[in-house]
């Protein structure tokens, strides 16, 4: 129970949070220029007046602001985002199709991100002055003051163009045939650029910060403490300072998700990599907007998921972080 | 040793020229301010010094850098890229400076709110404040910009409605902490009305860490411009570094360094700007300078 309600609260707490989301979304689509009518009149060629104002109609548009946002929250409710009359498909359909691609680049290089980066934090700290904790300096300057899609077309170039390691673009390369072994192993080397180029700016954040939490930690009594014990140096380390290290590192992980998913919109650009990203930005330039105001709502639905995992991971391996609140 | 010693305690009245002295020790800070400044005077007086239109097509496409004296060659279309390059500093440090301002005044805004009035006050903004951060920044603000139209004016408020939540947090975390200190409660004794308090004593001394943190969100802004012009989402009547790139892209066989050359003008002014920000943040911090 004392666990189970602030979990329930945060759930509800999210709930929340997506419906201004969608409140968000439909007064944007509310104050642009141009709605459905003008859209379906522009790809038809033109009409008339009456048959803009039976457009209208048809779509519900001649009703109250109130009344309309009723029905698109309702209508999101269950899985209905509305039609893309660019693609000529539900926009669920549309996004159901690309996300698993863009969740694929995300997870792992946040997972990247996150392990090299405490691996790299540790062992710097454990070295303050070691040449691995000057590599971590670099990192976050690099990381912080690179522009990502930059940084992704250098990778490019050395490793597509210059030495032809990885595949240029896309995620599958239709002519490769075989089990699904083959095949995810075509994908895995499809993924190698876009991932370290999604996780460079991570990999900044991450080890600079677990550097700094750990060498906080191993200065504390408690180490001291094991250290008196006779524990091995490796055992203090892994052990006991890691863990207690680990959550600001966490904090900040869980915070990043929506830089993630942000970053994901370049690299994926760069790399041409069928996601989220890619089919955002087609339908900005198509000024497809139930496309891209579907797209938005579920990327936000990424980062409050995101978020929740974060936060439920906190409190498992960080017990303080249930009482305070 | 011991009179150069006296000299600096006699010397070093004023925080800020304590400050500033942190700063001036710090080389790379120094550094970092050098180049940053080298680059604003290359984005103000660059047009009037190298007069060419970053537009005109004037040589073949991809001529590689130094030929026909066009010193960084020419882009896809035979312009010139040097002309781009400092026309394109303009609108990087133009959007740079606006946005963070606006992000700075925002946040500050929701900040002090929230930390000085606390309660249902700090209660609705924190949770606007986390909403805002949940949004997808990149995604939010490409939205904005493709709904009503990519112009400069846009592209910064567009920048400034996504980036301001970490300078409100930081803002309201100092509030909370000063405004239990001992001179404040002196000051709302003395009957100092609350905008007075939260102006003119509380803000000042929460001034610091957000220096710091709006000096990282002009390296941010930049950032983010380059992003947005990269995808395309940029006003067509201006050069920007980000749009070069963006639109070069496709012919890196042909010519790298129209991609290269542009990436690496973004790379060292945002790697200027954190490197000040780092220098002020040592030169600003009392702890670190108490060692």
């Amino acid at each position: 129970m004392n666990y189970l309600l602030p979990v329930i609260q945060r759930i509800f707490y999210a709930v929340m949070l997506l419906v201004a989301v969608l409140i968000l979304n439909f007064s944007m689509l509310h104050l642009a220029p141009g709605d459905i009518a003008d859209t379906i009149a522009q790809a038809s060629g033109g009409a008339s007046p009456e048959m803009m104002a039976q457009i209208r109609q048809d779509y519900g548009l001649d009703q109250p602001f109130l009344v309309q946002l009723g029905q698109y929250i309702g209508k999101v409710l269950t899985f209905d985002l509305g039609y893309s009359f660019f693609y000529n498909q539900p926009v669920t359909t549309l996004i159901f199709e690309k996300l698993p691609a863009t969740l694929l680049l995300v997870i792992t290089a946040q997972l990247l991100a996150l392990l090299l980066g405490v691996f790299l934090g540790v062992f710097s700290a454990r070295n303050p002055k070691g040449i691995v904790s000057y590599l971590v300096t670099f990192i976050a300057l690099f990381g912080y003051a690179a522009p990502v899609f930059w940084t992704g077309i250098l990778l490019l170039i050395a490793f597509s163009l210059k030495i032809q390691l990885f595949p240029v673009a896309g995620m599958i390369d239709v002519t490769v045939e075989g089990g699904w072994f083959v095949r995810a192993l075509d994908i895995a080397r499809h993924m190698v650029l876009p991932v370290l180029t999604l996780s460079s700016i991570f990999l900044a954040l991450y080890s600079r910060l677990c550097r700094a939490s750990m060498m906080e930690v191993l200065g504390s009594d408690y180490i001291r403490t094991a250290k008196a014990k006779g524990l091995s140096e490796r055992q203090i380390t892994y052990k006991h300072a890691l863990k207690n290290s680990l959550s600001p590192v966490v904090t900040l992980a869980g915070l990043q998700f929506s830089a993630v998913v942000s970053g994901a919109v370049l690299v994926e650009t760069v790399f041409s990599w069928p996601g989220l990203g890619t089919l955002a930005l087609q339908s900005i330039i198509a000024r497809d907007t139930p496309t891209i105001l579907g797209i938005l709502f579920f990327s936000a639905l990424v980062v409050i998921v995101g978020n929740l995992i974060t936060d439920l991971v906190l409190r498992l391996i960080d017990p303080r972080v249930g009482k305070s609140s | 040793m011991n009179t150069e010693q006296e000299q600096t305690v006699e010397t070093a009245r004023s925080p800020f020229s304590e400050a500033f002295e942190m700063f001036r020790q710090n080389h790379l800070a120094v550094a970092g301010l050098i180049l940053l400044v080298l680059i604003i005077l290359a984005g103000l007086f660059g047009p009037y010094l190298y007069v060419a239109d970053p537009f005109d097509m004037v040589w073949a496409p991809f001529s590689p850098p130094g030929e026909e004296g066009y010193l960084l060659g020419t882009d896809y279309l035979g312009r010139d890229l040097l002309a781009m390059l400092i026309h394109g500093a303009r609108v990087s440090i133009l959007i740079g400076l606006s946005a963070a301002f606006l992000t700075v005044f925002i946040g500050i805004t929701v900040g002090a709110l929230a930390g000085f009035y606390r309660g249902i006050t700090e209660e609705i903004l924190m949770r606007i404040t986390e909403f805002f951060q949940v949004l997808p920044t990149l995604l939010f603000s490409m939205v904005i910009v493709a709904l009503f139209g990519a112009s400069l004016p846009m592209i910064t408020l567009a920048i400034g409605l996504v980036s301001w939540p970490s300078v409100a947090r930081i803002t309201r975390a100092e509030f909370l902490r000063i405004r239990e200190l001992e001179y404040v409660t002196a000051a709302r004794a003395c009957g100092v009305s609350n905008a007075k308090l939260i102006f003119k004593v509380i803000l000042p001394n929460a001034l610091p860490p957000i220096i710091v943190q709006a000096a990282l969100m002009v390296g941010s802004a930049i950032l983010f411009e380059a992003g947005l012009s990269f995808l395309g989402l940029t006003d067509p009547n201006v050069v920007s570094w980000g749009q070069i790139i963006g639109s070069n892209r496709e012919y890196i066989l042909d010519a790298s360094f129209t991609v290269t050359v542009p990436g690496l003008a973004i790379f060292i002014t945002v790697l200027a700007i954190s490197l000040v920000g780092d220098g002020l943040n040592d030169a600003l911090n009392p702890k670190l300078r108490q060692r």
